[in-house]
């Protein structure tokens, strides 16, 4: 009640160049419904996964459980390993890999920013051309696998990702945009080398680019799968996204090995496993940190993604 | 300093007779910016193994790849080299004209999709009078655009499931709709990817035309209604003329992408199902297909080195069109 008490008495001060009541009703009906449709996929989800595995099995997913259960998260809890260990994976290669990833693309984006730097013109066209001509997939993979033999290894799935193009252009943007050159000028009249001008004041007056490009870059490393599923085939090396992926094929990826399975079944033979249930319940495992961690940086994201509509 | 003087011998090896003004120059030259060659290396690095080699490997597309040795760069040397064959090999069967046609279709069905969607939604969000009702909406639906492609699979799994989905439990039902099989009916996924495409990338379009469309400034809506315009007749003769370059712009740069689709869409939410392939398949989910599931090396790389080269003449031609409108946009 109080909120459209509010509405009420904002809706006198509107200008007379607005649209019309009815029009404004009609554009609030229609997003309310659509952010619905924006939520209600994963809220069905997340109903299935606390089903009973027996009522989904007869009677469909439903978005509201038919009966309640937690058996499918007793059966994730049973094996906790693996999953663990994949959040582990995930969040070892999110944040070294953001790190580092974040530090060289702003090393190399500097000097190529500079204009009294006569070789930027040919560095600049070296990130360019990566951006324009893409190798394909066949003799990347065959680089990664039988030249560097790099598979199976966390490193394998960071250093693809190293340095994006696209990201490079956009600090470098901010550099030459954003920087004012008299600052650098002052710097070094006052006898700052070219690193110390670098860290203490083009690093300073960078971070709205830099938290935009480091949002970015957790965003593709947490989210990845494709360098898994071209390099990864031991289980201690699956991230969690990938092991999303193996369970929705086959739910026996749940656990790294069968035993825990053959353990149950032996103590009771009539055990059904809750697949259905139990997968729904992996992914609401897999979406939980997105959905926390996503409003609270969504304005660096659009921030970032803004600036990349402007260059590029 | 001692790198930078290595660095400086290595580079700029100065003929002998080099008077010594130069000499001083140079030395300034290195002292002064031989920290950035420093800067750049580990970058330079990663460019080379992530993708300079392998541009330059793009050319086994050329080779019969033999596996004598571990080595992929061993290999490399010792493979005969075949010419146009397995570009020839692959363009007569009939594969070539249903991955072309498939991402080149599904793509420009993207493309209307992202504008007309995008840009309704952000006159609507404009239009709108409770500004934190439409931030509100505004955040819930830049959600779908932060899951991967491994969760949208799962979301349309549980709508598509045959046995127990959603659709075919509950909507088709209610319509008195027969069952689909929607796996391995691939009339249907013409629809449904565009549907799953265009809700996962709405919110990063709707903010990227809201963003244009609040930058403009309010004194023409305010002359328009003073000369009687109506805001419908606003929307058409202000907001959509004044955000015009931003449209071309978006538009143009995802049509210079055209020929590279999202793998992960036409990989994870399809399943990868075989059954649907006719109207699935694109040349990227092709190449992994031919190369890592049927081996055949020699018509993957002849795919893949196909959509780089016509995708990098199409991403020159977009930016040539974005620099005439605007050399702000362009991308280089």
């Amino acid at each position: 009640m109080a909120t459209a008490h509010a509405t009420a008495v904002k809706k006198k001060r509107f200008s007379a160049n607005e649209i019309s009541n009815g029009a404004n009703t009609a554009i609030n009906t229609f997003f309310w419904i659509y952010s619905l449709l924006c939520v209600l996929p994963l809220l069905l989800v997340v109903a299935v996964s606390f089903s009973d595995e027996k009522s989904v099995a007869l009677n469909g997913y439903k978005l509201w459980p038919e009966k309640f259960s937690l058996g499918a998260y007793d059966f994730l809890l049973a094996d906790w390993k693996p999953i663990v260990q994949s959040y582990g994976v995930s969040i070892f290669i999110t944040v070294v890999g953001t790190i580092v990833s974040l530090t060289i693309m702003t090393m190399y984006a500097y000097p190529i920013s500079r204009r009294d730097f006569k070789h930027r013109h040919v560095f600049s066209f070296i990130i360019f051309f990566t951006i324009l001509f893409n190798s394909g997939l066949v003799p990347f993979y065959l680089v990664y696998k039988q030249g560097l033999h790099l598979q199976n290894t966390l490193l394998v799935l960071m250093l693809p990702l190293f340095v994006q193009g696209f990201f490079v252009i956009l600090i470098r943007t901010f550099f030459s945009n954003s920087i004012p050159p008299a600052l650098m000028e002052s710097a070094k009249i006052d006898g700052a080398g070219e690193l110390r001008t670098f860290f203490q004041i083009v690093i300073p007056l960078s971070l709205p680019v830099l938290a935009s490009v480091g949002l970015l870059s957790t965003l593709n490393y947490w989210n990845d799968w494709f360098l898994s599923l071209l390099f990864i085939s031991q289980d201690n090396l699956m991230s969690i996204q990938f092991r999303m992926y193996k369970t929705l094929l086959d739910i026996a990826y749940l656990s790294s090995n069968s035993q825990a399975y053959s353990a149950i079944m032996q103590a009771n033979p009539n055990f059904q496993m809750p697949s259905e249930t139990a997968r729904m319940a992996m992914a609401v495992v897999g979406i939980g940190p997105i959905i926390f961690i996503y409003p609270f940086f969504q304005r660096y994201f659009i921030q970032g993604l803004t600036v990349g509509a402007v260059k590029g | 300093m001692e790198m930078d003087q290595a660095t400086q011998a290595a580079a700029q090896p100065a003929p002998a007779k080099a008077n010594a003004k130069t000499k001083t120059l140079n030395q300034g030259y290195w002292q002064k910016y031989g920290i950035f060659y420093l800067m750049m290396a580990p970058a330079l690095v990663v460019l080379i193994i992530n993708n300079y080699i392998p541009m330059i490997g793009g050319l086994i597309a050329f080779k019969n790849m033999t596996y004598a040795s571990p080595s992929f760069f061993q290999n490399f040397m010792d493979s005969p080299w075949v010419g146009w064959d397995n570009f020839h090999y692959m363009f007569t069967s009939s594969d070539a004209w249903r991955i072309t046609r498939n991402t080149i279709l599904y793509n420009a069905v993207f493309i209307v999709m992202n504008l007309i969607v995008g840009v309704s939604f952000a006159l609507m969000f404009n239009a709108m009078r409770n500004r934190r009702q439409a931030k509100l909406h505004q955040t819930i639906m830049f959600l779908p655009y932060f899951l991967s492609m491994i969760i949208l699979s799962y979301l349309v799994y549980a709508f598509l499931n045959p046995d127990i989905g959603i659709m075919n439990r509950f909507i088709l039902p209610w319509f008195g709709a027969q069952p689909i099989d929607w796996f391995s009916d691939p009339k249907w996924w013409p629809v449904i990817l565009p549907i799953v495409n265009t809700w996962k990338g709405i919110g990063y379009y709707a903010v990227i035309y809201l963003a244009a469309i609040v930058g403009i400034d309010n004194e023409y809506y305010e002359a328009a209604h003073m000369d009687g315009a109506t805001k419908w007749r606003q929307v058409w003769s202000i907001t959509i003329p004044l955000i015009r370059p931003v449209i071309i712009i978006m538009t143009l740069l995802q049509i210079g992408r055209i020929f590279y689709a999202d793998f992960g869409l036409f990989f994870q939410v399809t399943r990868n199902a075989g059954a649907l392939y006719d109207t699935t398949l694109v040349i990227d989910t092709y190449v992994y297909q031919g190369f890592l599931v049927t081996g055949d090396i020699g018509m993957s790389s002849a795919a893949g080195l196909y959509q780089a080269v016509i995708g990098f003449i199409l991403v020159l031609t977009a930016n040539l069109i974005v620099r005439r409108i605007s050399k702000d946009d362009a991308l280089f």
